[in-house]
C-alpha cells in the first residue's frame, strides 16, 4: 500500500475528470526531459480555460508572482468555442513547477492543467521572416534555403521576401540563423502549440 | 430592540407567484441585485455609498430586509464583513463605490484572502460606456484585485446578475472559503431587467470542484499511523473553525487521548483549559506546545498551512514526526512539509470518518510528560512596575470565563490575547493572522456583534483587544458602532508605542528606536466621549477588574484605556526562521532547552537533555548574538 518514501499510492480518483495522485487532485505529470541549468527544466503545459475576458491575466499572474519568465505562450480557441487552450513553455525546477500547477488548478476559470513534458507530442511554432533582397541572386539563394527547410515564400516585392516557417523551435532557430547572412528586416514567431499523438487527449 | 424594525422579514415563499412575476418585471438591475442577495440569505450589508452605486443605495433605501450599515471608511466596512463572517460562518457582504471606494476595500479583500474568510465584496464601477476612458472615480478594481480574490466578476449584462450572485456566494463559502469581488457598472444597476426574476437553484462551474469525500485508503492509512504513534499531537487551525468541527475535534482528541495545539486562527477550535489543551504554538506559542511538537512522532495537522510563524525553520521543525495533513485546499498538502498521508477533504467530514475507524487509545507517558511541562513552564511575566498587559488579559479571562467573542488587532496585544484568553467556543477568537492588518480589530468586532444581533449568538459579549497604534487605524468606526447601537467593549492596551516593532528593535537592533514612538496619542477615554461612547482610563492593577465589570454592565460602546508598561514584551519567543532550540521565555535572553532545565526535572533519562542544555544555554544580552545572525542572513524577520 505504501511505496519507499511512505506515500500512499494507488488511490482511485475521487472524482471523474480530475487527475488524482495520493487522493489529491494534481496536474497530470511533472517530470521534465529538457534539462536547463541546475534543476531547471523546460516544461510544456496546456491549460484549458473558460473562454472569458481576464482569464489569461489570472493565469499569467500565477507565473509572474513567483518570478517565472514564460519562454513562450500561445492562446487560442479549441474545438469547443467555450474553451480556450493556453500552451505555455516555462523553465523551472520540478518542485516549483508542481506548486504552479497546484495554484493554477485553484483558479475557478481553469478547467484542466496538463504537463506534456513526457508526452509523445506534435509541437509546432510558426515564424514569419522578412528579408531584404537587392538582387536576383540573393532572391534565388533565399528561395533555395526555403526549399531546404520546407518553408514557404508568402510575399515577394522588389526589395523584400517574406518566409513562413513552421516546425519545432530548433528548426525555426536554424532558419533564422541561416537567414542572418542576409538582412532580416523583421521577424515574428508564435508560441509553441502542441497536441498529443494518437488517441491520447492533450 | 431597535433591530426588530430593521429585520422585518417576508419569506419569499409567501409571495403570490403571479403577483411576483408582474412586480419583478419592472425591476431594475439594482433591485435584482438586492433580491438575489436576499435569496442568498443576506441580512446585513456594510459599506459606504457613492456616485457609481447610487442605484444600489436607492434600492437599499426602498427595502428593509437587508440592514444597510453605513461605515466611516470602506476598509472598516470590509473588516466588518469579515468579522461578521468569522463569527457566524455566513458570507460577509460589503460594498464600496468606484475608484477610491473600491481601492479602500483592497486591504480587507487581501485580509479575507489570507485568512480564508467567506466574503463577497461589491464594488461600484463607472457606467459601461465610460470604462477605460479615465472617467471620474474610475479604477480597474477587477484588475487590481485579481491576485487577492478567490474569484471576481464584472457584470456586463443585467440579465446575468442572479447567476453571478449565486456563483459568487457559492465560491465564497465552499471549499477553502475566500473573498469574491463583483464589480458593478453604474448603468447595470439602472437598466431595466427583462422578464421574470428567477433565481438559479444550482451553479455550473466545471473548473471548480471545491471538495470530494476523502478516499478510504487515506483514512485507513491515517488510522494506522495513529494506532502506531506513541507521541502524537493534533495541530489544528482555522480549517476546524471554518467548518464548525470543534465538537468532532473534541470527541476525536479525547478518543485517542491526544494533546491539541492550536494556531493563532485555530484559537477556540479546542476548549481552553481542557486537560489535553496545549494552547497556541509557534513564534509566541507556549513552551510546552513547541516542545511537544518538537518531540512528537506524529503530527495530525487539521486545517493548517504550516505557516512560517508556526514552523520557524521548516527544515528542522518537528524532526521526528510523520505527518497526516488534512486540508480542504489540495494545494496546501505538502506545500511546506511533506505529508506521509495527505488527505483532501473538509476537516469535519474527515474527523467523522476518523472517529469511525480509529480505536480508543491512551498516551499516559506522553501526556504525563506534557502535564509536567505545563506545570513547570506556564506562561509567565515580570510583575514589577507599571500595569502589565498580560494582567489585563488575565482579568478579562476571569471576567468573561472565555464565553465572550474576542477580536484583536495586530501586535503585542494580539499575542497576549492569544496566550491569555481561552475561548470556550469555536468562532470566538477573531483576528487578522495571515495579513496581520492593524486596524482590523474594532471593525471586525462590530461585524461580529452585528452577526450576533442578527440571531447567531444574540447574547454573546464582544470584546475588542487593541493597541494604541492599531486602534487609531480605524478609530473612526466608533461613529458607526455608536450610531447603530452595536455595543462592543474595547480594551486598548496603550503603551504609547508600536510595541511589537519596539520589541524587535530591542531584541534585534540594539534598542535603536525608530518609528515606534506614539507619544501624544489622543486620550482614548476623551475620544470615546467625543463619539458619545463611554471612556475610562485605567492605570493601576486594582482598578482593572472593576473597570471590566462596569464595562460588561454598560449597554453601550465602552473604551477602556489601559495605560500599560511599554517594557512588557511577548514571551516565549522563537525568532523568525529559528528553531525550538532558540526559544527564550523571558527578558533575560536565556535560551531554554527542550523540556526545560535538567536540574529542575531530571531530563529525559538519557542525558541528552543535559547535553543540549549545555550546548544551547547562553546568558546575558542576546541582542548582540541575534544581530550577528541578522547580518549573516540567518535570521529571517
Amino acid at each position: 500500500m505504501s511505496n519507499q518514501n511512505g506515500t500512499i499510492s494507488n488511490v482511485p480518483a475521487q472524482a471523474p475528470g480530475m487527475e488524482m495522485q495520493n487522493g489529491v487532485p494534481t496536474i497530470v505529470s511533472a517530470a521534465g526531459v529538457n534539462v536547463m541549468s541546475g534543476n531547471e527544466k523546460l516544461h510544456t503545459i496546456s491549460i484549458l480555460v473558460e473562454n472569458r475576458p481576464g482569464v489569461l491575466a489570472r493565469v499569467s499572474h500565477v507565473f509572474a508572482r513567483r518570478g517565472f519568465n514564460l519562454e513562450s505562450l500561445a492562446v487560442s480557441r479549441t474545438e469547443d468555442h467555450t474553451v480556450s487552450r493556453i500552451t505555455i513553455v516555462v523553465a523551472g525546477d520540478d518542485e516549483a513547477f508542481k506548486q504552479i500547477g497546484n495554484q493554477l488548478l485553484k483558479l475557478i476559470d481553469v478547467i484542466k492543467v496538463i504537463d506534456h513534458t513526457n508526452d509523445n507530442l506534435v509541437g509546432r511554432e510558426l515564424a514569419l521572416i522578412k528579408v531584404h533582397v537587392d538582387n536576383a541572386a540573393t532572391r534565388a539563394e533565399i528561395q533555395q534555403l526555403a526549399e531546404l527547410f520546407r518553408a514557404k515564400i508568402v510575399a515577394v516585392d522588389p526589395t523584400t521576401v517574406m518566409l513562413e516557417v513552421t516546425g519545432k523551435a530548433d528548426k525555426v532557430d536554424a532558419v533564422t540563423t541561416m537567414l542572418q547572412q542576409h538582412e532580416i528586416l523583421e521577424l515574428v514567431r508564435t508560441g509553441l502549440v502542441v497536441l498529443a499523438r494518437g488517441e491520447k487527449q492533450t | 430592540m431597535r433591530l426588530v424594525a430593521w429585520r422585518r422579514r417576508f419569506p419569499l415563499e409567501t409571495h403570490n407567484s403571479a403577483l411576483k412575476t408582474h412586480y419583478w418585471s419592472i425591476m431594475d438591475g439594482a433591485e435584482i441585485l438586492l433580491e438575489s442577495l436576499k435569496q442568498e440569505g443576506c441580512d446585513t450589508l456594510f459599506g459606504i455609498s457613492g456616485g457609481a452605486i447610487l442605484p444600489i443605495y436607492d434600492a437599499l433605501g426602498k427595502q428593509s430586509d437587508i440592514w444597510s450599515i453605513l461605515t466611516r471608511h470602506e476598509q472598516g466596512a470590509g473588516h466588518m464583513a469579515e468579522g461578521y463572517a468569522r463569527a457566524t460562518g455566513r458570507v460577509g457582504l460589503c460594498i464600496g463605490t468606484s475608484g477610491p471606494g473600491a481601492t479602500n476595500l483592497v486591504t480587507a479583500i487581501t485580509d479575507a484572502f489570507m485568512d480564508s474568510t467567506p466574503t463577497v465584496f461589491l464594488s461600484g464601477q463607472v457606467a459601461t460606456p465610460n470604462i477605460g476612458k479615465d472617467a471620474f472615480q474610475e479604477c480597474d478594481i477587477f484588475g487590481i484585485t485579481m491576485p487577492i480574490v478567490k474569484h471576481s466578476y464584472m457584470i456586463k449584462n443585467t440579465q446575468d446578475i442572479p447567476r453571478i450572485v449565486k456563483e459568487a456566494f457559492h465560491i465564497a463559502r465552499t471549499g477553502r472559503p475566500g473573498p469574491v469581488l463583483i464589480d458593478i457598472p453604474k448603468d447595470i444597476g439602472e437598466r431595466e431587467f427583462q422578464g421574470a426574476f428567477e433565481y438559479p437553484d444550482s451553479v455550473y462551474l466545471r473548473g471548480y470542484q471545491p471538495e470530494a469525500p476523502a478516499a478510504d485508503e487515506q483514512i485507513r492509512a491515517a488510522a494506522q499511523l495513529i494506532a502506531e504513534a506513541k507521541q502524537p499531537i493534533l495541530y489544528v487551525g482555522n480549517g476546524v473553525n471554518s467548518v464548525d468541527a470543534a465538537d468532532e475535534l473534541l470527541a476525536f482528541a479525547e478518543k485517542i487521548n491526544c494533546p491539541v495545539t492550536t494556531t493563532l486562527l485555530g484559537r477556540g477550535a479546542f476548549p481552553g483549559g481542557h486537560a489535553l489543551a496545549l494552547d497556541m504554538l509557534g513564534m509566541h506559542g507556549t513552551a510546552y506546545a513547541n516542545w511537544a511538537m518538537h518531540e512528537s512522532d506524529l503530527i495530525i495537522a487539521l486545517g493548517v498551512r504550516f505557516d512560517d510563524r508556526v514552523t520557524g525553520n521548516p527544515k528542522s521543525w518537528a524532526p521526528n514526526a510523520k505527518v497526516i495533513h488534512v486540508d480542504i485546499d489540495p494545494a496546501e498538502l505538502g506545500k511546506i512539509r511533506f505529508a506521509q498521508v495527505p488527505i483532501w477533504g473538509d476537516v469535519k467530514s474527515v474527523l467523522k470518518q476518523f472517529l469511525e475507524v480509529v480505536a480508543p487509545k491512551q498516551h499516559s507517558v506522553w501526556n504525563e510528560k506534557l502535564e509536567k511541562w505545563k506545570a513547570d513552564m506556564p506562561l509567565d511575566y515580570e510583575k514589577e512596575g507599571k500595569l502589565k498587559p498580560q494582567f489585563v488579559l488575565q482579568e478579562l479571562q476571569k471576567a468573561t470565563q472565555g464565553e465572550a467573542i474576542m477580536t484583536t488587532d495586530v501586535g503585542q496585544h494580539q499575542m497576549f490575547a492569544a496566550q491569555y484568553y481561552h475561548p470556550k467556543q469555536t468562532r470566538s477568537f477573531i483576528t487578522s493572522g495571515g495579513l496581520g492588518t492593524m486596524g482590523y480589530g474594532y471593525p471586525a468586532a462590530i461585524g461580529a456583534k452585528v452577526g450576533c444581533l442578527q440571531g447567531h449568538r444574540p447574547d454573546a459579549d464582544v470584546w475588542c483587544i487593541t493597541g494604541d497604534g492599531s486602534f487609531q487605524m480605524n478609530i473612526q468606526e466608533l461613529a458607526t458602532g455608536v450610531l447603530y447601537d452595536i455595543p462592543v467593549k474595547i480594551a486598548v492596551l496603550n503603551n504609547s508605542s508600536l510595541g511589537m516593532v519596539r520589541q524587535w528593535q530591542k531584541l534585534f537592533y540594539s534598542k535603536r528606536w525608530s518609528g515606534i514612538d506614539l507619544a501624544k496619542c489622543p486620550d482614548f477615554a476623551k475620544v470615546a466621549e467625543a463619539y458619545s461612547a463611554t471612556g475610562v482610563t485605567i492605570t493601576h492593577e486594582d482598578e482593572v477588574a472593576d473597570a471590566i465589570r462596569e464595562a460588561q454592565k454598560n449597554p453601550g460602546t465602552v473604551v477602556l484605556n489601559f495605560l500599560t508598561d511599554a517594557e512588557a514584551d511577548v514571551y516565549p519567543m522563537i525568532p523568525g526562521g529559528k528553531t525550538v532550540h532558540d526559544m527564550v521565555v523571558d527578558g533575560s535572553g536565556n535560551k531554554i532547552p527542550v523540556g526545560g532545565w535538567a536540574k529542575s526535572h531530571g531530563g529525559n533519562g538519557n542525558g541528552q537533555m543535559e547535553r543540549e542544555a549545555l550546548e544551547t544555554a547562553t546568558s546575558g544580552e542576546y541582542a548582540g548574538e541575534w544581530n550577528d545572525d541578522l547580518k549573516a542572513g540567518q535570521l529571517k524577520i
